[in-house]
């Protein structure tokens, strides 16, 4: 059971440039991709896509990496990567890509287990997908605190407070924003998490 | 009188600080305060369960400072309480005529005395300063109109300005400046140059600034917060002065040295110092004399 929705038109909008290559997963579809959504999304972006890519379980490193080789021409010459995945998808994807950012087109609302693949990532299935404004690495899970508004200042070293062994997930959204040019896109807005999106969860498995 | 009233008035304020002990009985704290804090102090801060460690509460704390004639600062973290509990609180404190917050995204419990707790983190020191920025407005957080006047507080938070890398703190500062932050009490600062460095950069924005003074206890201490805290690098030239003498490191005398010499390098270039002392308050007046404060 997989409960996504598309993101808002104009959200998406400000962070694609003309010359999208959309990526599709379908390695759940059998469980629920909203297909329909993403069409009329796609209709009404007016994106003049012309790659539209799918693949399947994003979620799996080794299979990802084989796509972006196998779709290497398609991706090079894109300037905007439009994904619909599972938040766990793209940020596998995401990691593996260095210059080019990769833009979620939909919220995780409910993923029963995480990503049908075992994966580095892991997503909370907040509803409100926040990896495009931070480089595709996400706070919500990779923050010790879950912070959605940057560093709390306890970080030493590039570690987290909580632990030497854990990197501190908002200095590295740091360096990829800065990497890629995009830190004005998080560090201007200031974000209070709504968590009754989180609560639209179904309480028994379906 | 809020801070930013104060440093309105006076050019240079000094805050220092008070942890609430574990336990009821804060009679002897708040006497402590009394005997070394006022007069001398613009305003006393007053922690919320610092380290994670649970005690008694910095909200009770703060009115009894008010009533012994201290200026309180409430500082409130986000850490174990939701949006209700921060709002419901952060009006109390306006019906306790406390009028200066310091707003903290707080430490992680697991650094705490009790690891196992729930973290909360609903809100973040960006988030709540917004939510008290609303409340200020007439309507919390959610938008629901509150009774009666607004509340009317003077916001403030903190930043590390020897923290490297310095940029993610300075887009962090931006932040809560556009959420409302009205001045800043620093993490404490043993670098006079790196100090100045950040001043220079933040110059654009025109806010008020308190830099942070810890004394200096012991090589030990030095040595921990070296390894262990955030932003915080104490110089070998300042290990080696404490290492030197040490009956005058215990008496506390070089501490205060220390201290004095700190305030009065970095004076000129902020409004104000906050004086954190760890429990040796006794030291305060000491270091402010010295300082020629
Ligand atoms: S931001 Fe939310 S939806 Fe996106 S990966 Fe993280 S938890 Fe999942
Ligand atoms: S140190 Fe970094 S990862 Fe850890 S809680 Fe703070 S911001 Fe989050």
């Amino acid at each position: 059971m997989f409960i996504l929705e598309t993101k808002p038109k104009e959200e998406l909008e400000k962070l694609l440039k003309p010359g999208v290559c959309v990526i599709k997963c379908i390695g759940c579809r059998e469980i629920s991709l909203p297909e329909e959504k993403i069409e009329e999304l796609l209709k009404n972006l007016e994106l003049d896509a012309k790659d539209v890519l799918a693949v399947d379980y994003l979620c799996n490193a080794d299979f990802t990496k084989s796509r972006l080789l196998k779709y290497k021409s398609e991706i090079d010459k894109c300037n905007s990567i439009l994904v619909f995945s599972c938040g766990v998808g793209l940020q596998v994807l995401a990691g593996m890509l260095e210059e080019k950012s990769a833009v979620q087109g939909l919220n995780t609302i409910y993923i029963s287990g995480r990503g049908l693949a075992p994966s580095d990532y892991d997503c909370d299935q907040c509803g409100e997908c926040l990896l495009n404004l931070t480089g595709g690495i996400c706070p919500v899970t990779q923050c010790s605190k879950g912070l959605l508004n940057g560093p709390c200042g306890g970080a030493k070293n590039g570690k987290c407070e909580i632990s030497k062994d854990l990197d501190c997930a908002w200095e590295k959204i740091y360096k990829k924003l800065e990497a890629s040019g995009r830190l004005d896109s998080y560090f201007r807005k200031m974000k209070v998490r709504d968590y009754s999106k989180a609560l639209a969860k179904p309480k028994q498995p379906v | 009188m809020k801070l930013t009233e104060l440093i309105k008035k006076k050019n240079f304020v000094v805050t220092s600080e008070i942890g609430p002990p574990k336990g009821w009985q804060v009679e002897h704290h708040l006497d402590e305060a009394k005997k070394y804090f006022a007069g001398i102090v613009d305003a006393v801060n007053v922690t919320d369960n610092q380290s994670s460690v649970m005690r008694f509460g910095s909200l009770a704390t703060c009115h009894m400072l008010k009533d012994r004639g201290m200026e309180p600062v409430f500082q409130v973290t986000c850490r174990d309480r939701n949006r209700l509990a921060l709002q419901s609180d952060i009006l109390s404190a306006a019906g306790l005529g406390i009028e200066n917050l310091l707003l903290l995204t707080g430490d992680h419990p697991k650094l705490g005395d009790h690891p196992g707790s729930k973290p909360v983190f609903d809100l973040d020191s960006v988030s709540l300063t917004h939510a008290v920025r609303q409340m200020e407005s007439g309507v919390d957080l959610a938008g629901n109109k509150l009774d009666g006047d607004p509340p009317k507080f003077c916001k403030g938070a903190v930043v590390s300005p020897c923290a490297e890398p310095l940029e993610p703190q300075l887009m962090k500062m931006e932040k809560k400046i556009n959420a409302g932050t009205e001045f800043f009490q620093t993490q404490a600062v043993y670098e006079p140059e790196k100090f100045a460095r950040f001043m220079e950069k933040i110059k654009g924005w025109n806010v008020p600034v308190l830099v942070g003074i810890v004394i200096l206890k012991s090589v030990g201490m030095a040595k921990f917060m070296n390894e262990n805290v955030a932003g915080v690098f104490v110089p070998d030239p300042l290990i080696e002065e404490l290492r030197k003498d040490k009956e005058k490191t215990k008496s506390g005398q070089t501490g205060v040295e220390i201290a004095a010499r700190l305030i009065k390098e970095m004076k000129s270039m902020c409004q104000g110092v906050h004086i954190m002392p760890l429990g040796w308050d006794q030291h305060v007046p000491a270091i402010l004399d010295a300082a020629g404060l």
